[in-house]
């Protein structure tokens, strides 16, 4: 601690100063700074017309669509689609009853002294995947049972982001202490998986779940192919997640081991207790990093028919109906992208920042 | 040892029962009527085949011809359910018993027919491909095309038969290829190609995405067959014939004059073809293992062949098709179904 604890007090700088020293300082700078505002006041005004401007948001038909802007009345007509897939309509209260609480769960966690967060985050990892298992398949407690297929959009990529990312960390936790253990079996057996899973690309493993696994299966025996993809992904995740978790232990100094032993724990004490908090703190940028790939490779089930959003909007922008609405589509998807990624980022963040105990400078 | 081997022979054991119990299992019909609807397969996306529209419900040629089937079986055509299938799965999941009839804008060819274990009940769309050009380009027949550029979508046969139809007339072409429709529109309309090809039926729904139809014409060569029409699996003949003659049945109500409007008066009709198509008279339905009015509830839910064409692709529609070949073989087409005796 030889840093200086408060920062010298901020002289109070005029803006005009400001961009003298910053934007103005030498020619180049000079130069720079003209050039990029011209591109930046350029190309501003043109997206700003595209967007909101000149665009249609309401209208009944696709021929309300007139001028230059985006028809964002595209999206709004298909959100619907695009949001819950095939859900039948009157049953979608059931999705959104799981949004709500999808939200409920996580985003107190941004939020410092919201009542009882700690039991919302438990709750939306233990709670909330046994009440969608009820509530959106239904079938039971009197609930009309929707099929997987007629699952789609918005939702269909939230369940396999949600299923892949809290079922992939315990099972790649589990792997990367088996590479680590000293028994030759457990060790063999995870090195293999690891190697196997991460070796082979997300869109192979899902095309063999799809394809070639209902051949290999006697005829009538069949699982659905949501569960083959959720499978498939959970699996080939758990095998990155690994390698993640044993970046971690790896930079856990001997000493923690050997002072845990020294302590009289056992294996599962010594682990759950010592070295994983530590290790798993290390590497939350790479877990969150890991998370973020595969909610954005959730797109991939879209080369075995299923429709998330991703999919639900490719198959409806080559609607003759509707003139060129392929970016509007495309931009409504990448919007919904970014905000789950830019809000797991954040959370990272604001989780390394809690548990900092001062290890780094 | 011994121990592994009698855990083997365990399970081989409960093995060939499990199959042995399937191949004993339900006709294709019996296991239908037992879960209560009708799976079928569909593309992700065609339109004027199968779509999804603004409430998330199928629309298209391909998705009538399996609501047809499920108004057969159930008097229902709401009991069909659709599955979204990509062209490389689609074979698979018809072979895995994933779904019961594909209807995916699948064309008949003898390989598809002979080496995969299934059958072509019928052809519901006669297709082929065509050409887009530009009007500036000033081409009024596909022979003219020579040194062209010709955008693509990849993963498709329009690239062989593309590249058999310009060998057969000594002609050399450039492809460009594209992943989607979508894209090819785009570098079509980017100039960075001469000519767009694709099936005829896709080609008027890509030339409406363009800025200015107008720009550009359909060329009148057609360089291939695609008869597309419903695929079941090999080895239940009850349920061959009765998606077959869904299909000809809904051809021969157009035939006979029947519409869904108008089959409720038809049923009183004298005419005994029109009675035995309605099930009125004979026993017609009994022989399919269906009901005796299955004729009826077909027309009466879907309609004949042409509602069924004029509604999803015929004139009026946004891909805005002449019947053509798809014209009953009384009005110059070829759309020709047995006789219902």
């Amino acid at each position: 601690m030889n840093q200086p604890t408060v920062s010298p007090p901020k002289a109070p700088v005029a803006p005009i100063q400001w961009m003298r020293n910053n934007l103005f300082n030498t020619w180049y700078n000079s130069l720079l700074t003209l050039a990029v505002g011209y591109l930046l006041v350029t190309s501003a005004a043109p997206l700003l017309n595209w967007v909101f401007l000149d665009a249609t948001f309401s209208g009944e038909s696709p021929s309300d669509c007139v001028g230059e802007g985006a028809c964002w009345l595209f999206i709004n007509q298909r959100l619907n689609f695009f949001i819950y897939g095939f859900y039948p309509e009157d049953q979608q209260w059931r999705i959104n009853l799981m949004f709500g609480l999808l939200a409920l769960s996580f985003i107190p966690q941004f939020i410092e002294g919201f009542p009882a967060r700690r039991w919302l985050g438990i709750f939306g990892m233990t709670g909330l995947p046994i009440l969608g298992y009820i509530l959106i398949p239904g079938g039971s407690f009197g609930l009309e049972s929707v099929p997987s297929h007629r699952w789609g959009g918005l939702m269909l990529t939230l369940i396999l982001a949600y299923v892949g990312i809290f079922a992939a960390l315990p099972i790649g936790i589990l792997l990367a202490l088996g590479r680590r253990s000293h028994m030759p079996v457990i060790r063999g057996f995870c090195v293999v998986f690891i190697e196997v899973w991460r070796a082979v690309p997300l869109i192979t493993v899902l095309f063999m779940a799809s394809v070639m696994l209902p051949l290999f299966l006697p005829e009538g025996m069949n699982f659905e192919k949501l569960l083959r993809a959720l499978i498939g992904i959970t699996l080939w995740q758990s095998a990155y997640m690994a390698e993640v978790v044993r970046g971690g232990l790896q930079a856990i100094p001997r000493g923690q081991y050997e002072a845990a032993s020294a302590l009289g724990l056992g294996y599962w004490k010594k682990m759950g207790l010592i070295i994983l908090p530590q290790a798993l703190k290390l590497v939350i940028p790479g877990i969150v990093n890991t998370f973020i790939a595969l909610f954005k490779d959730t797109t991939l089930v879209l080369i075995i028919g299923l429709f998330d959003v991703l999919g639900a909007v490719q198959s409806t922008v080559t609607d003759p109906a509707w003139q060129n609405v392929a970016i509007e589509g495309y931009v409504f998807v990448a919007f919904c992208f970014w905000v789950f990624c830019f809000g797991m980022s954040r959370y990272s963040q604001n989780l390394e920042r809690k548990l900092d105990t001062g290890h780094r400078t | 040892m011994k121990k592994i081997f009698s855990l083997a022979a365990g399970t081989a054991t409960l093995l060939g029962v499990v199959m042995a119990g399937n191949a004993m299992a339900n006709t294709t019909l019996e296991n239908i009527r037992e879960k209560g609807h009708l799976q079928c397969g569909v593309t992700s996306g065609l339109p004027g085949f199968s779509q999804p529209d603004d409430k998330g419900n199928w629309t298209g040629i391909d998705v009538d011809t399996c609501r047809a089937v499920a108004a057969a079986i159930f008097g229902d055509a709401s009991k069909a359910q659709f599955t979204p299938l990509t062209a490389k799965e689609r074979f698979t999941a018809l072979q895995s018993g994933e779904i019961d009839m594909l209807s995916r804008n699948t064309t008949w060819t003898l390989t598809r027919d002979a080496s995969l274990g299934l059958n072509f009940a019928g052809v519901n769309y006669y297709d082929g491909q065509g050409f887009l050009v530009s009007r500036e380009l000033g081409v009024s027949d596909a022979t003219e095309l020579d040194g062209a550029t010709a955008c693509i979508q990849a993963g498709t046969t329009t690239e062989l038969n593309m590249a058999d139809y310009f060998r057969t007339h000594g002609m050399e072409f450039n492809a460009l290829v594209f992943d989607t429709s979508e894209q090819t529109v785009q570098g079509f309309a980017a100039g960075r190609c001469d000519v767009l090809t694709s099936d005829r039926s896709q080609l008027a729904a890509l030339r409406s995405k363009l800025t200015d139809p107008n720009s550009a014409v359909i060329l009148p060569t057609i360089i291939s067959k695609e008869p597309l029409g419903p695929v079941v699996r090999q080895g239940d003949d009850q349920w061959f014939n009765i998606v077959k003659w869904t299909l000809f049945t809904q051809v021969n109500a157009e035939e006979l004059g029947i519409t869904s409007a108008n089959v409720d008066e038809m049923k009183s009709s004298d005419n005994p073809s029109i009675q035995r198509l309605l099930g009125t008279d004979g026993d017609m339905g009994e022989k399919l293992g269906l009901s005796a009015d299955f004729g009826y509830n077909i027309i009466k839910e879907v309609g004949n062949y042409g509602e069924m064409y004029n509604r999803n692709v015929g004139p009026g529609t946004p891909l805005d098709l002449e019947r053509g070949l798809n014209a009953l073989w009384t009005e110059g087409g070829i759309m020709y179904a047995p006789p219902v005796r």
